[in-house]
């Protein structure tokens, strides 16, 4: 039969116990995978490699010379989550983005927040992903972060935390849509005997998020792409098909008369909503990056004077600066009245003296970040670094505090996934995505990372790291 | 429904990409066929067959000696070739990415698969014979896809204009480097008969020819068949009927200079006759048709392609 590695017994596996036991929520696949014979997984492997090639769902990596493209590796064994864990995540969730969205309008209002001394004025005024063109302009139902991706992991203690909140433009939702249709295509037999909650309809839910952003009567929705270069092409590719809306880039859009309009076979066309892929750096060559070709001239212009809406808005991303994180949870209290459903993972800001201390007394424990790093690179992790990485960080801290910040070392929650010798436990995440539209919706799911090599916590895809279906079961 | 301009313009260029890739295909297979016969002059004539694709002079470059073998590495899978087979199937599948939310999963896997094969062949350097059919089967794979699946919309006929744009400007020139032989009756001559044989084979004419004519091969009925014969899907006036018949499908209230000049090629080409044109020389014929061609070509562009 299979080989199964069990997990260590200091860590969470979301499938197995050290023991060999089966959590219940697993019990019914993991039957079902004693019965299958390796040849046929294997086969079945072959075949989803096969097709994903086929379709084309590949990423480009940066920093590969070779410019090519790369299949992000896919693991048929799903990661499956009881109904129970699910209703507490997906409050947390609403709780969190609520809140991140009322600090966003707050702080480019009257910054209530900063007055009352919870966060300190230079951590937001200072902050690069501060943007002082957003200042005193009104969004419709003061929405900022219409789409967002919340990344969280469950620790060895069983429960979760939130990694880190993705306020620009997350992405990963294509593949979960995409992992859910392989399953179901080379394992139809496992949903018939699990009730596993839809996630298909996300496109329906994104574009009517994408419709309410705007006051406009009947509002004409685009998806912004900077090109097929773009490592997520595929994604918002996808996203526009499945939503029947244009993907355009930079060239085919132009501003007139205070609008935006895209260049059509025939003639011009006014556009309302833009669900831009484009970082605000590059969104306007006259008002940011003049060096930027993907962006649309004048498009801040039009923004700024209500002519058209962008998704997610520009400045969002100081709410989910690494820097700002470790104030969530107070923003929570603050905006909403109530105590944080998910717990942050405790964070010491290099930028307070005293946390410094601490964290250069402990680098071999600790994960050390830069404030506004992404995708794994530009980090630390002590337990798995060699003395000489860790005096090299140590130096880069010391030279710039307020760039870092350094949390405990995390013990991801593992699942069973395939590797060469069988079915080992390999560490996961898990970012599901919150849409803030006339009220907040999610699908029941989300993208399920996993690093594929061995005691690896990094599951970005960038670092070889690998997807996994993700399966919420209905009660 | 409206499109973007350059959604059309990838839509159109990924046709005429593959289009390009298959008449290639169809060019060389029968040109390699010819350069095996006992009076064929080898490479160069099989060089000569590339004088309609306008690579003569890069290739000359590359091969001086212009030995077959390299002729047709070079128009097969030299990469560097930008009018090889397999430069076409990389920029047909360059516009198909780029446009891979307008067209459906069934088309974007074809014409996918088609260049990760083609650089798997490359790589293994795949004997000709069988490459060039399956080239062709590509291309009707690409073809029939899109027939079966895609929606009847202003894309499906952007790809169409695409496809018979480039098809009609393949046909004129194949026909025209033969031209220098006609405007004569054929003589017994085997090798004339090869000649008119692999230019009515390399345009899939071969049994329309015996079953419209039922006679020998004729310069004149040849000439006649490949553009005038509306029912033979790669004459020239097969290919200005779809293109007539497309433009006006076009939403919207532009492209008027383009449907003018597709009406008068369209009307040029359905009251004229075989004699005339040859009493005009067929070389200069084709030549005045290729510049309304491209005229055309440009009028599609301006009004469609990249609206300003």
């Amino acid at each position: 039969m299979h080989a199964l590695t069990l997990p260590e017994a200091h860590h969470y596996d979301e499938m197995l116990l050290a023991s060999g036991g089966i959590r219940p929520h697993y019990r019914d696949f993991a039957h079902w995978l004693h019965s299958q014979s390796p040849q046929t997984l294997a086969r079945k492997r072959a075949e989803a490699d096969l097709m994903f090639h086929r379709v084309g769902i590949t990423f480009a990596v940066y920093g590969d010379d070779s410019g090519a493209e790369r299949l992000i590796p896919f693991d048929s064994v799903p990661r499956i989550i009881p109904a129970s864990d699910w209703q507490t995540l997906e409050a947390g969730m609403r709780q969190r983005v609520t809140a991140l969205n009322a600090f966003l309008h707050d702080i480019y209002h009257e910054q209530h927040i900063v007055q009352a001394g919870i966060i300190p004025a230079e951590q937001v005024f200072s902050n690069s992903q501060y943007q002082p063109a957003m200042q005193g302009l009104d969004l419709p139902h003061r929405i900022y972060a219409h789409i967002t991706g919340v990344d969280v992991i469950r620790h060895n203690d069983g429960n979760f935390y939130v990694l880190e909140d993705n306020l620009r433009v997350p992405s990963g939702v294509s593949y979960m849509l995409e992992n859910r249709k392989m399953m179901m295509r080379l394992f139809p037999e496992l949903f018939a005997s699990h009730a596993v909650a839809p996630v298909q309809h996300y496109p329906t839910l994104l574009l009517n998020t994408l419709r309410h952003a705007s006051l406009a009567e009947n509002p004409t929705v685009v998806v912004l792409t900077p090109g097929h270069h773009n490592s997520a092409y595929f994604e918002h590719a996808f996203l526009a098909q499945q939503m029947g809306v244009e993907l355009v880039e930079g060239q085919d859009l132009f501003v007139k008369h205070n609008r935006v309009y895209m260049r059509t076979t025939a003639g011009h066309k006014q556009v309302d909503v833009i669900y831009r892929r484009i970082d605000d750096a590059f969104l306007d060559p006259l008002a940011f990056r003049a060096d930027s070709m993907l962006g649309v001239p004048g498009l801040l212009s039009v923004y700024r004077s209500g002519g058209v809406i962008l998704a997610n808005a520009i400045g969002t991303g100081v709410a989910d600066d690494k820097s700002i994180y470790p104030y969530v949870p107070d923003m929570i209290r603050f905006y909403l009245s109530e105590e944080p459903l998910l717990q942050n993972v405790p964070t010491w800001m290099c930028r307070r003296p005293k946390e410094l201390e601490h964290v250069l007394a402990n680098l071999a424990e600790l994960v050390v970040k830069e404030v506004h790093g992404a995708g794994g690179y530009g980090m630390l992790i002590g337990p798995a670094a060699s003395s000489a990485e860790i005096e090299d960080f140590r130096q880069r801290i010391l030279a710039d505090p307020a760039n870092y910040i350094a949390q405990p070392t995390l013990c991801l929650s593992s699942c069973p996934t395939f590797v060469e010798a069988g079915i080992a436990p390999r560490h996961i995440d898990l970012r599901p995505f919150v849409l803030s539209g006339r009220e907040i919706s999610m699908v029941a799911g989300g993208l399920t990372r996993v690093a594929l090599k061995e005691g690896s916590l990094v599951v970005n895809s960038s670092q070889g790291g690998g997807t996994k279906d993700t399966w919420i079961l209905e009660d | 429904m409206m499109m973007l301009s350059r959604t059309a313009a990838q839509l159109y260029w990924m046709s005429r990409y593959m289009e390009r890739a298959e008449n290639l295909a169809r060019l060389l297979d029968v040109t390699h066929s010819l350069s095996l016969l006992p009076q064929s002059r080898g490479g160069a004539d099989i060089a000569a067959a590339l004088a309609t694709t306008g690579a003569l002079d890069a290739c000359r470059a590359r091969h001086p000696a212009l030995a077959a073998s390299d002729v047709l590495h070079f128009m097969t899978f030299d990469a560097a070739n930008p009018a090889s087979i397999i430069s076409c199937l990389k920029y047909a599948r360059e516009n198909a990415h780029a446009v891979r939310g307008k067209i459906t999963g069934e088309m974007w896997e074809s014409i996918n698969a088609s260049w990760l094969e083609a650089r798997q062949m490359a790589s293994e350097g795949r004997p000709l014979a069988g490459f060039f059919d399956w080239v062709k089967e590509r291309s009707h794979l690409f073809r029939g896809t899109t027939y079966g699946t895609i929606q009847r919309n202003d894309a499906f006929s952007f790809i169409r204009l695409g496809t018979f744009l480039e098809r009609a400007d393949n046909t004129a020139r194949l026909i025209d480097v033969k031209s220098h032989l006609i405007g004569h009756e054929l003589d017994d001559s085997a090798a004339d008969f090869y000649l008119w044989g692999a230019l009515l084979r390399s345009l899939g004419a071969f049994e329309a020819y015996h079953e419209l004519y039922r006679d020998t091969l004729s310069a004149r009925r040849v000439a006649e068949l490949l553009i005038l014969r509306p029912d033979v899907p790669r004459s020239l006036r097969a290919c200005v009927d779809e293109i007539a018949e497309l433009l006006p499908r076009i939403q919207g209230d532009t492209g008027h200079r383009a449907k003018r000049l597709a009406a008068t090629l369209h009307a040029e080409l359905s009251y004229d006759q075989i004699d005339n044109i040859l009493a005009g020389g067929l070389h200069s014929y084709l030549a005045q048709f290729l510049s309304q061609i491209h005229a055309l070509g440009d009028a599609v562009h301006g009004a469609y392609l990249e609206a300003a």
